[in-house]
């Protein structure tokens, strides 16, 4: 049984170009309710900042987008991907830009490497809040080498500068690179998937975490949505 | 049967609830206790010749310790509520004194000065009057309440290169890192503790904390993490984790750290040092830092990086 599901798959292999097997899951995050309001962020102690953003930016625990899109979700596949040992080669990067995270929340392989760079004028302390992995913190002033790093257990970590409070990022650290992050209209997007079963999960960092169950067959696009519970604090 | 189903039916709701309340995924849930009671783990901590075993610890530990860090080590015992700074909680294996770099454990050895030492500006006293064995039995008790001490091995201890002689330019140099580095920006540009992040400033338990005042204290004061030069040197360069305070290490030389350290010194008004016999010869006038390199001014202070006012005095 076992030798003819392989020869099935040989043979499928052969025929059909890798392409062919690449199903997608895509959809749209959206909320329903009344989003927390977002502060304008005064920068006024950091001057060297507060220039480069006019009007002030706003805090990002909630970033929506129209038709009650909802951005900032990592959206992931948590079980069926088998691709944890495949860690992509190429870092990740973190920026501090005008006080500010880019992006808001990065997401990452474990054991994939992760660049933290600074681009301003000012020193930051990167001080990512993890309690599954290592807790560490490390200053970076103006114009020193990117910190590199890497987290070898999944979990999503809070990351915050002491020096400048309204500083507040994550590290989606994930047992696999089929992940995206919501954006525009709430849009994300997971190619290259094999035929399989696999449970999609979509995560907030104030809203928590949602799950479906998805099977792909082949050469296919599978539509799945997500629907947050705004919380209006 | 309705009644067992009504009851089965109100804990789902009360599940529901309580689960709503939380936004935390279970992968945010660290591994770590409070765990129901299971049997202790057998650790062993080594402080030079002598070994510590958890199973001695225990009862000294449940006698002297419990009382503020909790019968699980979580930081939970019953004067906890009455305590700022909290009691360290044992289960995340996070702490605050280390010869070790950011985000590692800490040695043995350090968790052993920690017990000996006592913390300044806390609850914690100084536990010489255990012996050197019951404070070893203590560490490796302590080591019993997180999994880390199982699967981790204690980071590797930093290097400390020689002290190079007090003078006058290590220190203006060291005041010259303080501005770039901009430790000001929470310690204050005279080591009050009064930066103008000062206020701002939560540990990674979200617990307000404040900056080191070096400038408070008498003769004797220390440090959080010990009283000699090799101890502010570990500081800076390994951390403080769990609070604000991050690792210099990646971005300060060896040679550096010590100019920083002669400088740090001086902020420390009333304790006598022979930092400050330098600067009192010097009429307490620290001079700006000239680079070494021929040819190569002084970098002068970002216009945003407002420069500390005389340091020493």
């Amino acid at each position: 049984m076992r030798t003819k599901q392989m020869l099935v798959a040989l043979l499928g292999l052969l025929l059909c170009s890798s392409l062919m097997f690449a199903g997608t899951v895509s959809g749209k995050v959206t909320y329903t309710g009344t989003p927390a309001h977002q502060k304008p962020i005064d920068m006024s102690k950091e001057p060297s900042c507060a220039k480069q953003h006019n009007p002030p930016i706003t805090t990002e625990s909630v970033v929506t987008g129209p038709n009650n899109a909802l951005n900032n979700v990592v959206v992931y596949i948590s079980a069926g991907a088998n691709d944890e040992g495949q860690v992509p080669s190429q870092a990740v990067t973190f920026e501090q830009k005008g006080c500010q995270y880019v992006p808001h929340v990065l997401a990452m392989h474990t054991n994939q490497e992760l660049k933290v760079v600074n681009s301003d004028q000012t020193s930051h302390n990167i001080h990512p809040l993890a309690k599954v992995n290592r807790e560490w913190n490390k200053s970076q002033p103006p114009g020193t080498p990117p910190i590199t790093e890497k987290y070898d257990k999944p979990e999503f970590i809070s990351v915050k500068c002491n020096v400048h409070p309204w500083m507040h990022g994550i590290f989606a650290v994930l047992n696999t690179s089929h992940y995206d992050i919501s954006k525009g209209g709430g849009d994300f997007k997971l190619p290259n998937l094999p035929p399989g079963k696999y449970t999609i999960t979509a995560w907030h960092e104030d809203y928590g975490t949602q799950t479906a169950d998805v099977t792909v067959t082949g050469n296919e696009t599978k539509d799945v949505n997500f629907t947050f519970k705004a919380k209006a604090y | 049967m309705r009644v067992i189903q009504s009851v089965y039916g109100f804990a789902g709701v009360l599940g529901l609830i309580l689960a709503g309340g939380f936004t935390v995924s279970a992968q945010d849930v660290p591994d770590v206790g409070p765990h129901p009671p299971q049997p202790m783990r057998a650790m062993e901590s080594h402080i030079g010749n002598v070994t510590g075993h958890a199973k001695d610890g225990k009862m000294n530990f449940r006698r002297y310790c419990a009382g503020c860090h909790g019968d699980l080590g979580d930081g939970n015992g019953e004067n906890a509520q009455w305590i700022d700074p909290k009691p360290r909680d044992f289960t995340i294996a996070t702490f605050k004194c280390r010869s070790t770099p950011t985000g590692t454990l800490p040695t043995d050895q350090d968790l052993y000065n920690s017990i000996g030492r006592g913390f300044t500006n806390s609850n914690m006293p100084i536990w010489n009057t255990f012996s050197p064995q019951q404070r070893a039995d203590l560490v490796a008790y302590i080591k019993t309440f997180s999994a880390r001490w199982e699967k981790e091995k204690a980071g590797d201890v930093i290097k400390i290169p020689p002290e190079p002689p007090v003078t006058l330019e290590s220190i203006a140099h060291g005041k010259a890192l303080f501005t770039k580095l901009e430790c000001w920006k929470c310690h204050g540009p005279q080591g009050k503790g009064d930066g103008p992040s000062a206020s701002t400033l939560t540990d990674s338990k979200d617990q307000p904390i404040r900056p080191y005042n070096f400038a408070d204290g008498r003769d004797d004061s220390r440090f959080k993490c010990g009283s000699t030069n090799q101890d502010i040197y570990k500081i800076f360069m390994t951390g403080v984790d769990g609070t604000p305070m991050p690792s210099f290490a990646d971005v300060i030389q060896p040679n550096d750290a010590w100019d920083l350290v002669h400088f740090l010194r001086t902020l420390q008004i009333h304790r006598h040092s022979k930092e400050n016999e330098v600067l009192a010869a010097a009429h307490g006038v620290i001079p700006p830092y000239v680079e070494k390199q021929e040819n190569n001014p002084a970098p002068a202070a970002q216009p945003e990086n407002k420069p500390p006012s005389s340091g020493g005095h």
